[in-house]
């Protein structure tokens, strides 16, 4: 009977479109919502405005608990923002340095050339302050989870009520796309969760994405250049297979 | 050469009347090929460039106020030491007694500070890299009571001038301005 | 073989004292080479290709690379992010990896089609065996060295295979561990396996071409080559051909590279390696999956071990399995389709190897398993014996001068 009552309540939901509906029925398998990003395809590029309102979101919402390692502040010009802009930003920063001529270390306001600092000195600290949990660091997530972009933003936008079929434990939220529905993370964005100087949308879905774009953009900084020489090298060993093709046909053609 | 080993039934007639198509098609794809292996050389050469990071740490900041009159300090830039000397008046006397016109590698003292008594240079000697004594109260200065480099025998003045020895040129100034009166960013 | 050819009186001088020239010439401009071969005897020149390829990507590579578990992850990154170049460089090592396999496969499979494993080219296939060898060991090494989560766990499973020799097992495991887990030392000797075994990989090719060159390649005929009329030199017809295959491969890896250049490895290795937490499915990378199918379709740990090894084993036998003096499968009906199912069975297991090792897959598995030693080690023989095959043509240029006979 509660199979029957999952079963209907899953198959309304997913009549009124709700995302992941199908998912859950079979415990860990998910679906994905797919977006049409911006920089998918082989002309693809990022949205650098969007990237921007990412970052910002994720500087107010994400990074309290995760850290982006492998993040430089001067690499946030890949963003739009000037060296004067970058500077600002690594000054609101403190990082540690030394140690000084009496051996101590100190704290100095970042440049651009130091690294994001990270919310935990190290992983225990980061556990002790999660209930347990490792709050991953987000600097590859776009590419360390399979179909990154979708799933990191179907991630941020699937947090639901668990059916009644299932109990959620303490220190655990139910999400549609997280495989086995149980997820350590409390959901981080309900919209309205920033304030975007541009005006532009602050709904879950609008932070969710610009969220993932700038999170795509930290995984994978060089996509741009890389599509742009790929149409090139393409296009050129297309013309060489030509050429090479018949000038192997002339070269043949006296051949028995 | 062994073209022609198929048998006489291939009539040359065909070949004889596209040889220049032939051969153009023939060379364009060999020329292609080059084209495309050298596009290829570039990538694989220019990674041994300054990395971004590496470039982005070109620059150091140093707190000059605790050097005192008569000595210096030694600070890492771009992997290389630099020295900081706050120069007596004796010393800055004595760097513009003479007429830099007339030195190997011309220079006044005054082209070579910013603040006549701060003297910063490259602790790097211009003959071979060596890094010349000086800086410690108890070492070799030289016959010009700047620096000394041991590896050749180069000596430089207080102005950090080559003097005497190899090296070509004096000691190099590195770019660096006062971010306030107490402190210097190199680079 | 006189030096006299050479108008260049310094070729002529050094060729005289050192015949490097000759040896070029020979190899790649005048050596006699059947003239009906198909673009299949294309991957020889694409494996090679893709071993400079490697080489030369790898060497540039190591430049910026820091064999520590510390650093390792770090340092790749550093080249993805700052290095000039390094996020192409990187790519086009890891995707040539994945295509080096792929031409290798069907470089294998050629051979087994067109029988050129036979009398007298046995030595030149057992070679071929040895580079595939060591091939997949440079492979499995340098997929460790990122020292993601697939990397460690690849290298913890991968060696653990050793565990399942009896008595002294363990002891080999902790013996390449350096260690008592996969840790900093066996990162380090990866590292530097991984840059030594590519050169090793390299001579032995030169063994393959040298041995190639005695009898010279087989065709799709699979008869010997009778004389001038079956031949023409390697230059300019089979380079301008390779140069066509080289042509595809390209293109066919720049869309890889510069497009899906992620596709053929697995998310997880993105995630720093963790000792302390197995990834929920770790599997190998694709070209390891036949085997690894037939690793797990043994319930036995030690069986797997040797079944999986013995799959390798068995193709250096090959020559003396398959006694059929026929050659080529075009002039072998029965052969054709044991052939085309040996292939069907291999990407079966390939497949099987990537899903979980539970239900279904492991019985298929046990079946694909099966039928891939049954292929060898009976159905080959026993072709040798009952097969009628059809007959042969006297010579090379007999059927082609048919065929062009016809169309004309």
């Amino acid at each position: 009977m509660r199979k029957f009552i999952f079963a209907t309540v899953m198959s309304l939901m997913s009549a009124v479109g709700m995302p992941g509906a199908a998912s859950a029925a079979g415990g860990g398998d998910v679906t994905l919502l797919k977006n049409d990003w911006s920089f998918a395809g082989i002309f693809g590029h990022y949205d650098k405005a969007s990237m921007q309102r990412g970052f910002q979101v994720y500087l107010e919402v994400c990074a309290g608990c995760h850290s982006m390692e492998y993040m430089a502040f001067r690499n946030l010009a890949d963003l739009g923002y000037n060296e004067a802009e970058i500077k600002a930003i690594a000054a609101e920063y403190e990082v540690q340095d030394g140690p000084d001529e009496d051996g101590e270390m100190f704290m100095r306001p970042a440049r651009p050339a130091d690294r994001i600092p990270s919310p935990y000195r190290n992983d225990n600290e980061a556990r002790a302050n999660n209930n347990g949990a490792l709050p991953p660091d987000l600097s590859l997530i776009a590419k360390a989870r399979a179909h990154g972009p979708d799933y990191l933003y179907s991630l941020l936008v699937g947090y639901q009520d668990a059916p009644a079929s299932m109990e959620v434990p303490d220190g655990m939220y139910y999400n549609n796309a997280y495989s086995g529905n149980m997820i350590a993370m409390p959901q981080p964005i309900y919209g309205d969760d920033v304030e975007y100087a541009d005006g532009a949308s602050t709904s879950a879905e609008a932070l969710s994405a610009d969220v993932t774009h700038f999170l795509m953009w930290a995984a994978e900084p060089k996509l741009e250049v890389r599509k742009r020489i790929g149409v090139a090298a393409v296009f050129f060993l297309s013309i060489f297979l030509i050429m090479s093709y018949l000038a192997k046909r002339r070269i043949w053609a006296d051949v028995h | 050469m062994a073209k022609s080993t198929s048998n006489s039934k291939s009539p040359s007639a065909d070949g004889v009347q596209e040889p220049a198509r032939r051969d153009f098609i023939v060379v364009a794809t060999y020329a292609m090929g080059a084209v495309g292996a050298a596009a290829v050389a570039w990538p694989l050469i220019d990674q041994m460039n300054p990395a971004a990071d590496t470039l982005a740490l070109a620059s150091t900041e140093v707190d000059v106020s605790k050097i005192v009159e008569g000595q210096a300090i030694t600070v890492t830039w771009r992997g290389k030491p630099v020295f900081i000397r706050r120069r007596t008046p004796d010393e800055i006397a004595r760097a513009n007694a003479i007429d830099g016109a007339e030195l190997r590698d011309p220079q006044e003292d005054e082209a070579r500070v910013q603040r006549p008594e701060l003297l910063v240079v490259v602790g790097v000697c211009t003959h071979l890299g060596c890094v010349p004594l000086g800086q410690k109260t108890g070492d070799v200065k030289g016959d010009y009571d700047g620096w000394f480099c041991p590896c050749h025998g180069s000596h430089y003045d207080t102005s950090g001038r080559i003097r005497k020895g190899p090296a070509p040129t004096n000691l190099e100034v590195p770019p660096y301005d006062f971010l306030s009166d107490n402190v210097i960013r190199i680079g | 073989m006189s030096a006299a050819k050479f108008s260049n009186p310094v070729v002529r001088w050094i060729d005289h004292r050192l015949p490097v020239f000759s040896m070029l010439d020979h190899t790649a401009n005048e050596y006699p080479t059947p003239k009906n071969l198909n673009y299949m005897w294309n991957f020889g020149s694409l494996a090679g290709l893709s071993l400079v390829i490697m080489i030369v990507t790898g060497i540039v590579l190591a430049m910026s690379y820091t064999a520590h578990v510390d650093y390792a992850f770090e340092s790749v990154e550093r080249i993805m992010r700052d290095v000039n170049h390094g996020w192409l460089i990187r790519y086009i090592h890891m995707n040539t990896a994945s295509f080096f396999f792929i031409v290798v496969y069907l470089h294998i499979f050629r051979g087994l089609y067109y029988g050129s494993y036979k009398a007298p080219r046995e030595l030149l296939w057992i070679l071929g065996v040895v580079i595939f060898l060591l091939m997949m060991a440079t492979a499995f090494m340098g997929y460790v060295l990122p020292w993601g989560q697939m990397s460690f766990w690849g290298a913890t499973v991968i060696t653990n295979l050793f565990s399942a020799i009896p008595i002294v097992g363990e002891s080999v495991v902790t013996f390449l561990w350096g260690g008592f887990s996969v840790d900093n030392p066996t990162l380090t000797r990866f590292f530097s396996l991984h840059y030594l075994m590519p050169f090793l990989i390299a001579g032995v090719v030169v063994l393959h071409i040298v041995a190639l060159h005695r009898f010279g390649s087989n065709n799709p005929i699979g008869i010997d080559t009778k004389g001038r009329q079956d031949t023409i030199s390697f230059h300019p017809y089979y380079t301008i051909k390779d140069i066509v295959g080289i042509a595809m491969f390209l293109l066919l890896l720049a869309i890889a590279v510069f497009f899906f250049p992620n596709a053929m490895g697995h998310p997880d290795n993105y995630i720093p390696a963790n000792p302390m937490q197995t990834p929920a499915h770790i599997v190998p990378e694709w070209y390891f999956l036949p085997f690894y199918a037939i690793l797990r379709a043994v319930p036995d740990k030690l069986g797997g071990v040797l079944l999986m090894f013995g799959a390798i084993a068995i193709l250096f036998i090959l020559p003396w399995l398959d006694r059929s003096p026929v050659r080529s499968a075009r002039f072998r009906p029965v052969f054709r389709i044991f052939f085309w199912l040996l292939f069907i069975d291999a990407l079966a297991l390939g497949y099987l190897g990537g899903m979980p090792a539970e239900g279904i897959y492991v019985t298929l598995s046990r079946v694909a398993t099966a039928w891939y030693f049954l292929h060898f080690l009976v159905i080959l023989p026993m072709l040798g014996v009952f097969e009628s095959t059809k007959p042969l043509p006297k010579s090379i240029s007999e059927p082609v001068l048919a065929t062009t006979g016809e169309a004309a």
